[in-house]
């Protein structure tokens, strides 16, 4: 490891900083037009960072107003009707509009070609063909809302979706072309990564975050098509009565669930592995030491994907044989192995660390603490018994989401901050950071933990009315709802504010030794000159804290630290 | 994929010869150029067989569900244009890899005819669909609700065993595989004039003393017709969009785009369009030869 470190001071690696600052990406070409045709992966990623916050928003309304519906038993402020569409609406958009696209869209478009020391992703003219899907896809999405809603649930299940449930063609259609946009990004993730790693750096010395993106793409790759065609049949279905999914007809409801399953259970893997990966890139720059079991995390990403794809049917265990059910109980048990393996390997890199706990760290502790909670409730849900007890209750909300929102919307969140100087050149407000990351960890626990008390009780999700005794733990829940909101809105203050009268951002704030903090913040338009040499991405020793750029720089080998590689 | 190759292209990149034309920004090399588009192409036709795929279990599913379903209205489908559809794509596919193979040695008057020929022979077979589903559409065979068979008798191939027919005479009627001989003179109105399974849906326990299979209670025919459209409807769609890549690169072809040296498109949209021909080449027998 020390020989490979040396090369950074060979081969001029630094070139690509010297780069005047006025000339970024951002300013790479003026106006909206020029934004609009780009194929930097960059502005595309900048691109889909707009466009799923906004869907992020959106979903955080209608999860809102649910909550404040369900200060009390009845009506509250809407009637059951316009509920059901609110929480349709809320799984749709939060799942196909801003959970699945997100990471990897965003971060994964924005860093991935940087952190390989390429120029661009393999296909740049695809990469906003996916952009572009996803906005007509968004489109299809906001008409069904337009044209008065759905009330299906984001499932779809028929019959709901075959014989009511109000504009279903249109959010579906919706889904189906969102699915080419993830299909894109997978595609051109996965070629990115075989084909355009730069010299030296094998399978083994890639960030794990590329791992970990390497992993979603070949869920998006190999799940999307079966959700694509899954959902023409429904539409066949709806338009033309062609009965496939109707008993009366000779068709089977149940072969829809296993369809949609295949897609949608592996799409949870779409959501929570990218966060995983930049779990281990900010808790292995965070402690200031190299990740502990690097090629386990490595496997268990890849582990994750496939298994992820044999474990559908326990959302179907009222559904489906006694003897699938063990089956897939089973292998529902053995996913959680290789998370386990990464949890327990972030904890073994923090101990004896040198921990400091700026934004994006305070978000990863609790990602850990959420997700463990998140997982463990996963495996009562995986275990044939209890699940008949809990199905279908709140119990199963709040389990995903600790996992979905605790999980990867925390994680989604670190990123946004680690990345943030990189991709805006500006420093946020540390103090106001930390404190929107408190406010949110406490009203995410206030609203969700009362979820697993109301569940195991007996309270069935997605219902309007409720019995007198759940009212106090629906009170917490709509009162930690609120806590959250007042959490994301801070953050939107602070960020916003950072973008205007932040402090200009060093090009290594946090002391990363990932290609991305070697090139100036905000990035140069082709990323490098010349590919930078590859080191260990995860050693830290020979970057120092310059207090001058008010971030890491190389130490050159007299000792001194190279300020020139800063800026 | 391996290592070893990527970085032999990296090696490369260091001689820096001046850079071609197609090569794009960031590829170091036409051969990372190549392969990348080559890589991306396999995974994409990846993505084709599992969206195939979700119909082809569809496909099982209702088959072992509903076996005489299959049994009996597959014979509605003529095996002799499908034959000659098979026949028509394989064509195609040698075509297009002949063209590959002149883009490849810089032949480009062979290029161009043979793209022709290629997309001349995708017509072809979108002709011959059409005239196979306007044969279902007069017919009412079609999916779902609108299955509604009539006046078949004009076609050879129909089984048009009318209900009344087979049922006076249900031990002879294994109409399904030999159609011919239970044709009956009459219109065919095998949906209405159904009546409910009176002693239970076939396969029950009283159906078993004389298990021969009988057509008049075949129910729920319009899946076979569910599943046929979908999954030729969606092939279909396919063909087409071979039919515009390959007028792409046809038109790029006779503007001298291609060459020894960069043949890539043509390489891509040859894959592309193998696929769609082995898909075919799975429904014919799965949709047109059963039994």
């Amino acid at each position: 490891m020390t020989a490979t470190t040396l090369s950074y001071g060979s081969h001029d690696p630094d070139a690509p900083n010297v780069h005047d600052a006025s000339d970024n990406y951002l300013t790479h070409g003026q106006g909206l037009r020029s934004w609009l045709t780009t194929t930097d992966h960059k502005r595309i990623g900048v691109m889909y960072l707009i466009s799923v916050l906004t869907a992020f928003f959106l979903g955080g309304v209608f999860a809102l107003l649910i909550r404040t519906e369900l200060l009390g038993p009845g009506r509250t402020i809407m009637d059951a009707d316009t509920y059901n569409q609110m929480f349709t609406l809320h799984g749709a958009v939060m799942i196909f509009l801003f959970i699945i696209p997100g990471m990897p869209a965003i971060f994964g478009n924005f860093v991935l070609p940087i952190m390989l020391g390429a120029k661009d992703v393999a296909f740049p003219r695809l990469n906003l063909a996916s952009w572009y899907f996803y906005i007509a896809g968004s489109v299809f999405a906001l008409l069904a809302i337009a044209l008065g809603g759905v009330d299906t649930g984001w499932t779809f299940y028929t019959p709901y979706s075959t014989q009511f449930g109000g504009q279903v063609i249109p959010i579906v259609f919706g889904v189906f072309i969102l699915g080419f946009s993830s299909i894109f990004t997978g595609i051109n993730f996965i070629v990115t990564i075989h084909r355009l790693r730069p010299q030296g750096m094998g399978w083994f010395r890639m960030p794990l975050f590329l791992w970990a993106i390497y992993a979603t793409s070949i869920i998006q790759v190999l799940a999307t098509p079966v959700l694509a065609i899954t959902l023409l049949l429904l539409i066949a279905e709806r338009t033309f009565g062609v009965g496939i999914f109707d008993p009366a007809m000779g068709g089977d409801p149940v072969l829809f669930q296993h369809f949609f399953w295949f897609y949608s259970h592996p799409a949870v893997y779409i959501m929570i592995l990218p966060a995983m990966g930049v779990m281990s890139e900010v808790i292995s720059v965070f402690c200031r030491k190299h990740i502990f079991g690097y090629r386990f995390i490595a496997y268990s990403s890849i582990a994750i994907a496939v298994i992820g794809f044999f474990v559908w049917g326990h959302h179907m265990f009222t559904t489906q044989s006694a003897v699938a059910n063990v089956i897939f109980s089973a292998l529902t048990f053995a996913v959680a192995i290789p998370s386990a393996i990464k949890v327990f390997n972030w904890l073994a890199t923090m101990y004896k660390g040198s921990i400091s706990l700026d934004t994006p760290m305070c978000y990863a502790l609790s990602f850990i603490g959420l997700f463990a909670i998140g997982g463990m409730t996963g495996l009562f849900l995986g275990s044939l018994g209890t699940d008949i007890h809990l199905h279908d209750t709140y119990f199963v909300v709040a389990h995903f989401h600790y996992v979905m929102m605790g999980g990867t919307v925390t994680m989604f969140i670190a990123a946004l901050h680690y990345w943030w100087p990189k991709m805006f050149g500006r420093m946020y407000s540390e103090r106001w950071g930390r404190f929107a990351c408190l406010l949110i960890f406490i009203g995410f626990n206030a609203t969700f933990f009362p979820m697993f008390v109301m569940g195991s009780q007996g309270m069935p999700r997605r219902y309007y009315n409720y019995m007198e005794q759940f009212k106090a733990f629906h009170h917490s829940a709509t009162g930690g709802s609120y806590f959250l909101a007042v959490g994301f809105v801070i953050m939107a203050v602070y960020l916003l504010h950072s973008l205007f009268r932040g402090r200009p951002a060093p090009a290594n704030p946090w002391g990363g030794a990932t290609f991305e903090w070697r090139c100036s913040s905000p990035p140069p338009h082709h990323n490098f000159d010349e590919p930078p040499s590859v080191g260990d991405c995860y050693d830290f020793s020979n970057l120092v804290y310059d207090k001058q750029v008010g971030g890491y720089v190389l130490k050159t080998p007299d000792g001194a630290g190279d300020s020139e590689a800063g800026r | 994929m391996s290592d070893s190759d990527s970085q032999r292209d990296r090696d490369a990149s260091h001689q820096v010869p001046p850079r071609p034309p197609h090569l794009a920004h960031h590829f170091a090399t036409s051969k990372q150029q190549f392969k990348s588009g080559k890589l991306g192409m396999w995974i994409f036709l990846a993505t084709e067989i599992l969206l195939f795929g979700g119909l082809f279990c569809a496909y099982a599913v209702y088959r072992s569900n509903h076996p005489e379903i299959f049994a009996y209205a597959h014979a509605y489908l003529d095996k002799t244009l499908g034959g000659v559809n098979t026949v028509v794509l394989i064509c195609s596919s040698l075509t297009m890899a002949w063209a590959v193979r002149c883009a490849q040695r810089d032949q480009q008057r062979g290029l161009v005819v043979l793209l022709a020929l290629t997309i001349l022979f995708a017509f072809g077979f979108m002709g011959i669909k059409v005239v196979e589903y306007e044969h279902k559409w007069k017919h009412g065979l079609l999916p779902g609700e609108r299955y509604r068979p009539q006046g078949l008798d004009d076609t050879p191939e129909s089984s048009a065993e009318t209900t009344a027919a087979a049922a006076s005479k249900p031990a002879s009627t294994t109409a399904a595989s030999r159609p011919a001989t239970s044709r009956a003179a009459g219109t065919f109105e095998e949906r209405s004039r159904i009546a409910p399974a009176p002693r239970g849906p076939a396969g029950l326990a009283d159906d078993a003393p004389d298990a021969k299979p009988r057509r008049p209670e075949v129910r729920n025919v319009h899946i076979f017709f569910g599943v046929y459209f979908l999954m030729t409807g969606l092939h279909g769609l396919h063909v087409l969009g071979g039919i515009v890549a390959i007028a792409w690169i046809l038109l790029r072809a006779r503007k001298g785009h291609f060459s020894s040296a960069y043949f890539t498109p043509v390489d891509l949209v040859g894959l592309y369009w193998h696929l769609v021909d082995m898909i075919w080449i799975f429904l014919f027998p799965l949709l047109y030869l059963i039994h």
